[in-house]
């Protein structure tokens, strides 16, 4: 079957790209299976090797090729071309300025993730035989969910709130702080509820629930956000998510 | 060109990488992590079933049982004392893992659980062991995404989407390297006391691939350019269960769980090629199997791919065949709970769900055996006698210790990148402490910006993606699993006529500087070339078949004449370079050495290079 492509384009760099335009592409032979990464490489290596985008591990897990196909924030190496029609419209992810084509700046997408405390904290002494900290595996599944993050900024880059004010953390953020609010081996939940009560946490979420459909690896997003504010709420991280709900 | 000075420069950002900023950084040393992408994007996150280490929390296991698996599936390439170090410290490094939040799953006991992985057993052989520990089917990611934000906590210096392009050698030692801020086009310097590569693989020189895109080898590659020797570059391995034609790998952990390959008469066509470990050989004993199917007229609508069947009832039947307690028996459920990700794959890409249906499977390019050579603490060696470039360190995929010989087992990159990643930063942190600052040369950086203006300037015919994707062809036609003298010389044939295209025929649409992709994929392809290169002709000259090099031309391993590790080295311009190739650094044997001098007779000795048998 033939594709076309309409490609939202610029160039700082290029007398007469430096403001966005589209770009229509056509391109034949392809098949219904083909992910749509590998037809923007195919316009890239045969026909403009100018067209920018990052991409990497091209299944779905490294989190580089986040983009707006047709209105809906997508990775597009885990989109392919039946899901999206034989005209595919492409533009950078939403609300995070755009450096050159598909290619947007990422730094105050991760900046709002460092805001959190994204990272494990403990302070007890390691466990005296040297090995392992104990944990049920009933415990583990509690934060399951959100251990999956590959900050992709999908969610992020489609929530309306975002949009709005560059300043709120974002729907990825929380999701960075929820996997370890709910990890009992953590010592910092208390911090982070404190972080995210913040006029630019959790708050500004109004669970329009963009976020949710946006993941590409499924994680329920908005329920997420909805157990940081039950926990802030509540003022504990504690008997918020019931495990036996999760099996 | 703007210069930034820090002790330490480590050049990637995945585990290897991260490990050693880590390390060094608490060793007291100041450190830039300079990486090509943003560090979670790092290919460390694409590994799935697991890290192996002899835990023994479900079956009793030591670290001599790994050492063993390592050395047997390394085919007897694998350097004896480095695979012991790298079994001992993995127990400490996979705690330790754990002890900085990483969510392992975890047993009834609340330990960290594990599961059977290709090659891994207990007691010299005797039977599988449970020996990866796993978080769901995303350990690298887990490993990766720990490992980030434990950087982030020490407050680490990163320079993301900052491409290294070369490194400045003065008077035989490391200055520090020079890169390209993808952001702007600009280059700049990084002096440092020390330089540690852990750059990754160069998959993408084959066509059928697990790797990302941005696997291009470039450290090795600018290595090899600066005159440093790579060793073993003709191990590749092809791992057995890549997803058909796209290559993305669908882990052993799915055999680990049950899952059984299945040729085109439904046949468990591995209980004939290995009778006791079946579908959990070593890699490359399965990749061959396959191949030998296929020609036998038993693949899949002849199409050269096998089915992986996981579906429980598949699974339990084998299970009830081989006498296995039925609390063993899986069902859906564990499927969608121990295999997520591989679901998840396969339901999108291949519109198949294997708890229902079989997974369509081939051999897909994987890992890199060989790279920069290293010593045990991740110093660059430069010579076959282990003569150490003072300042230069590597560790990871780039990198060859050798623990993993002539093929790698399940679960060993990642044990490898953390292990050597961590012992690298601590020795790092120790020769900074010490070292004086080697004083950049004048023109440091010239040279490599005007080869970036020629590529750029290229008004030929030959775009950057078309050269890459016949290079990958012939690779994969000449180069991969199966090789002959015949079609090595093809390959090598092939590559000198698109190394005469790029040079003098390159055609370069994007001339900005801003974010220009078209130019850095084009300097990537010329690294891809390179390893190609090294890559052909290590494999032409050595005369024998061991581990993941098959030649059909020489079907046996000769160890007397050729168990020990190549170095090639690259003179002459890019453009028309001339290879010399030695097959003169010994194995470490010493595991074995140390058997016969505690008398152990012949068939008690358990590291004696023998015939390997899964």
């Amino acid at each position: 079957m033939d594709v076309t492509f309409r490609i939202r384009r610029r160039n700082p760099d290029m007398p007469g790209q430096e403001k966005p335009y589209w770009q229509e592409f056509t391109l034949a032979d392809v098949d219904p299976t083909d992910r749509v990464l590998e037809m923007l490489h195919r316009i890239k290596w045969e026909q403009d090797g100018s067209l920018s985008l990052r991409r990497s591990c091209a299944h779905g897990v490294c989190g580089s090729d986040a983009m707006r196909i047709n209105g809906v924030n997508r990775l597009a190496c885990k989109i392919l071309v039946r899901d999206v029609g034989e005209k595919i419209q492409v533009e950078p992810i939403l609300g995070l300025p755009v450096i050159k084509d598909l290619i947007v700046d990422m730094a105050p997408f991760f900046d709002h993730y460092k805001q959190v405390m994204p990272f494990f904290v403990n302070n007890d002494p390691l466990p005296e035989d040297g090995r392992e900290r104990l944990q049920t595996q009933d415990d583990r599944e509690q934060f399951d969910d959100t251990t999956k993050c590959i900050l992709c900024a999908c969610c992020t880059t489609s929530c309306p709130s975002f949009w709005a004010n560059g300043h709120y953390v974002g729907p990825a953020a929380i999701v960075g702080a929820h996997r370890f609010i709910f990890d009992t081996r953590d010592q910092a939940g208390r911090e982070r509820l404190d972080i995210l009560s913040e006029p630019n946490g959790v708050w500004r979420c109004r669970t329009i629930f963009n976020c949710t459909p946006a993941c590409p690896r499924d994680i329920e997003v908005t329920k997420a956000i909805g157990e940081v504010k039950l926990a802030i709420r509540k003022g504990t991280n504690v008997g918020i998510i019931q495990t036996s709900a999760i099996h | 060109m703007q210069i930034h000075k820090h002790d330490a420069i480590i050049i990637g950002a995945g585990g290897a990488g991260l490990m050693a900023a880590l390390y060094a950084s608490r060793g007291g040393a100041d450190v830039a992590v300079v990486s090509k992408l943003y560090p979670t994007r790092s290919h460390t996150g694409t590994a799935q079933g697991g890290i192996g280490a002899a835990l023994g929390n479900l079956d009793e296991d030591k670290p001599i049982y790994h050492t063993y698996d390592t050395v047997k599936g390394g085919d007897y390439l694998t350097d004896q004392h480095a695979a012991k170090i790298l079994a001992e410290n993995a127990v400490e490094a996979v705690i330790e893992l754990e002890h900085m939040g990483l969510p392992f799953d975890r047993t009834s006991e609340k330990r960290i659980s594990q599961r059977r992985f290709g090659g891994h057993t207990r007691n010299f052989g005797e039977e599988l062991v449970r020996r990866a520990c796993h978080a769901a089917d995303r350990t690298g990611h887990m490993i990766l995404q720990t490992l980030y934000q434990q950087c982030i906590k020490n407050e680490v210096n990163f320079f993301d989407e900052f491409q290294v392009v070369d490194m400045i050698v003065v008077d035989g030692t490391v200055a520090g390297v020079v890169a390209i801020e993808l952001g702007t086009g600009e280059f700049h310097i990084f002096h440092g006391k020390a330089s540690f590569f852990a750059s990754g693989g160069w998959g993408r020189c084959w066509s059928v691939t697990s790797n990302a895109h941005s696997l291009t080898g470039d450290g090795a590659a600018i290595a090899l350019r600066r005159g440093l020797p790579l060793q073993d570059m003709e191990f590749f391995q092809f791992h057995p269960t890549g997803i058909y034609r796209m290559g993305i790998l669908i882990t052993e952990g799915v055999r680990g769980e049950g899952g059984v390959l299945i040729n085109s008469v439904g046949e468990r066509f591995m209980e004939r090629y290995a009778p006791s470990a079946k579908d959990l050989a070593s890699r490359d004993v399965v990749s061959r199997a396959i191949y030998l199917e296929t020609r036998a007229g038993r693949s899949i609508k002849n199409r050269g791919y096998m089915h992986l069947d996981v579906r429980p009832q598949t699974v339990n039947r084998y299970f009830a065949e081989e006498g296995r307690d039925r609390a063993d028996f899986i069902d859906e459920s564990t499927v969608e709970r121990k295999l997520p990700d591989i679901l998840d794959f396969c339901r999108t890409y291949l519109g198949v769900d294997p708890v229902e249906e079989p997974m369509p499977v081939q051999p897909t390019a994987h890992y890199a055996m060989g790279g920069i050579p290293t010593n045990i603490d991740a110093e660059v060696v430069i010579d076959a006698a282990g003569a150490v470039m003072p300042g230069a360190y590597a560790a990871g995929e780039t990198a060859c210790v050798s623990v993993h010989g002539a093929n790698r087992l399940g679960t060993n990159s990642l044990v490898d990148l953390v292990v050597f990643g961590r012992r690298g930063g601590m020795k790092m942190a120790e020769y900074v402490r010490g070292a004086d600052w080697t004083p950049l040369p004048k023109d440091a950086g010239a040279e490599i910006e005007a080869e970036f203006e020629r590529i750029r300037k290229g008004e030929g015919k030959s775009r950057p993606g078309a050269l890459r994707q016949l290079m990958q062809a012939t690779m994969m036609d000449n180069v991969g699993v199966f090789r002959t003298e015949e079609t090595l010389q093809q390959g090598i044939s092939d590559l000198a006529e698109l190394r005469e295209r790029f040079y003098k025929d390159l055609q370069i649409d994007d001339k900005s500087r801003v974010f220009n992709t078209d130019l850095m994929e084009a300097w990537e392809f010329g690294c891809l070339l390179d390893l190609a290169d090294v890559t052909a002709r290590t494999a032409l000259e050595r005369k024998e078949s061991r581990g993941a090099h098959s030649r059909e031309d020489f079907k046996k391993r000769d160890d007397e004449n050729w168990l020990a590790h190549s170095l090639i080295t690259q003179q002459g311009s890019t453009s028309d370079p001339t290879y010399e190739a030695h097959f003169d650094k010994k194995v470490d044997l010493s595991l074995w050495e140390a058997e016969i001098e505690e008398g152990l007779p012949e068939e008690q000795q358990k590291f004696k290079p023998i015939e390997r048998v899964y």
